[in-house]
């Protein structure tokens, strides 16, 4: 029984130390600044295709969905209110985060992953460079960066979406609609909406940088490494989304 | 032909009892040697025998579970892994997949010592023409601006052996340097390794299964004139065998002892081919 609880313990504490060693690195010389921007366009500007896509479909279903409930009580005007506080404060920070952890931890645990095989990181180690502060900062900082603006787009474009339905399916005045989404915001909403991705971040950079330096047996392991990199980084935020869900409700309400 | 070290000589890598194991495997076994200042070491063994794991634990790659490694008179056993920076800038590695950066073209892969290691950085036009030097050395100038990809698997290795010369680091090790070349590919890569230890007289380690790898680097010396192979004849070249065995070393000596042993396991590694064929 202990023998089989040894590896996942032991993968965890090598995760908390990949994260200490990782985040320390940000105040230590020398920070990769290039590899910071290569990573914040290939993680960031690379995703939003993605991100538009799932949000504006999102944003369309839910006006839908929820128009259709509403209308029973002669209340359809109110779907803006309702898409907006459900995409800030729920799936537009869970959706975007899944989606990266779909494109993006699965792509850094990959790249990493190759290169550990072919003995690149041990190159790198041999030529004076840490890998931790050389691959895995540079990603950390760069989603940490850019995750949280990839969700203010997903929201944005998603209440779009909704916009888009409303206005076609249940005839909703545009005014209407946007004055509504605006006014059921506050500024909680926005923090919670803005912190959520922040902390998804990490799960998503560090999770592929976790299984990508821990890959063995070749090109196989390389594939059994990406796998488990989406995996784990996918319902580790949906485990961490209910958690942070509970500490917001709570801050708000005193429940 | 081979001949011992002088004992005075500096060690340059120094094994005491050293035991590696990797979960509960034992990839090296109470492995203990001694290299000092221009020799060249040839390490032979079967695959999963642990030479890989010798270099990487010479250089603080990989951890001892039990033992000493004493590199260039510094005991880097317990050296967390920043204070071994330092050091690693005075060796060259050959990996065996030569191990070059995908992302970067031949001359940055080239230029990486040059940029990262603290004690190897240069002006910019030094650095220029550092690489462009390695380079000739290998005979690849022409390949700079191209990626690692557009590459054949030798012309990889040669680059990759010159990164790891550009710093004109005392000390070189190779990691199976020409496993899974064709064999003129393999002896151009062998010539080199020769080229640079009668150059700038480095010492080495040379990894290979193969014996005629060990046998060129025995029996030749590179000659500037004519930019060929000579046969050493009596001036000799200082190299010295070692065999490994599932993680023990079960053989350390010259050439002749070599040839000599009785071990059936040490015997399989020796062909017997014309030592003063070119």
């Amino acid at each position: 029984m202990l023998d089989a609880l040894k590896g996942p313990v032991q993968a965890v504490q090598e995760f908390y130390a990949l994260t200490g060693r990782a985040i320390r690195n940000v105040v230590l010389k020398p920070l990769y600044i290039d590899d910071i921007l290569l990573q914040m366009d290939s993680i960031g500007v690379g995703s939003i295709p993605i991100v538009l896509l799932t949000g504006t479909f999102t944003g369309a279903i839910m006006a839908l969905q929820l128009g259709r409930e509403l209308q029973q009580y002669g209340q359809t005007d109110q779907t803006g209110k309702a898409v907006s506080i459900i995409l800030v404060r729920e799936l537009g920070p869970v959706l975007t985060a899944v989606m990266m952890a779909g494109r993006n931890s699965s792509g850094i645990a990959s790249e990493i992953g190759s290169m550990k095989v072919t003995e690149q990181i041990d190159a790198m180690r041999a030529l004076g460079t840490d890998p931790v502060k050389k691959l895995v900062t540079p990603r950390m900082v760069a989603t940490a960066i850019m995750l949280p603006c990839l969700t203010v787009i997903d929201d944005f474009i998603g209440m779009v979406g909704g916009w888009v339905i409303g206005k076609i399916v249940y005839d909703l005045q545009t005014l209407q609609y946007w004055t509504n989404s605006w006014q059921a915001l506050s500024w909680g909403d926005v923090v919670q909406g803005l912190l959520k991705p922040f902390v998804y971040s990490f799960v998503v950079s560090l999770v592929g940088c976790h299984f990508g330096l821990n890959t063995t047996g070749g090109t196989q392991g390389v594939g059994r490494a990406t796998t488990q990199a989406v995996v784990v980084a996918a319902v580790s935020i949906f485990v961490l989304d209910l958690f942070l869900g509970k500490i917001f409700v709570s801050g708000q309400t005193g429940l | 032909m081979s001949q011992s070290a002088p004992a005075e000589r500096a060690a340059l890598i120094e094994f005491e009892h050293v035991t590696v194991t990797f979960d509960e495997t034992r990839a090296l076994d109470d492995v203990s040697f001694r290299i000092c200042e221009g020799e060249t070491r040839i390490l032979m063994g079967a695959a999963s025998s642990g030479k890989t794991v010798v270099l990487k634990t010479a250089m603080g790659l990989v951890r001892p579970r039990s033992g000493r490694v004493i590199l260039m008179g510094e005991d880097i056993t317990d050296r967390p892994e920043t204070e071994l920076f330092g050091i690693r800038s005075k060796l060259g590695m050959l990996f065996q997949e030569s191990a070059l950066f995908d992302s970067m073209t031949i001359a940055q892969n080239v230029a990486y010592p040059l940029l990262n290691q603290k004690g190897n950085k240069l002006p910019r036009d030094e650095m220029e023409s550092a690489v462009r030097s390695s380079l000739r050395f290998v005979e690849l100038e022409q390949t700079m601006e191209r990626y690692p990809s557009e590459l054949s698997g030798g012309m990889r290795r040669r680059v990759a052996i010159a990164r790891a010369v550009v710093t004109k680091p005392p000390l070189l090790l190779y990691d199976s340097p020409t496993a899974g070349l064709d064999p003129i590919t393999a002896h151009t890569i062998m010539a080199l390794i020769v080229k640079e230890r009668d150059v700038d007289n480095t010492t080495a380690i040379v990894v290979t299964y193969r014996y005629q790898d060990g046998n060129l680097v025995a029996n030749f010396r590179y000659n500037p004139d004519s930019g060929r192979l000579d046969p050493a004849g009596s001036q000799g070249t200082n190299t010295i065998f070692m065999v490994l065995r599932e993680g023990r070393l079960v053989f350390e000596g010259g050439q002749d002892e070599l040839e000599a042993s009785k071990d059936p396991y040490v015997a399989k590694f020796i062909k017997r081919p014309e030592r003063d064929a070119a």
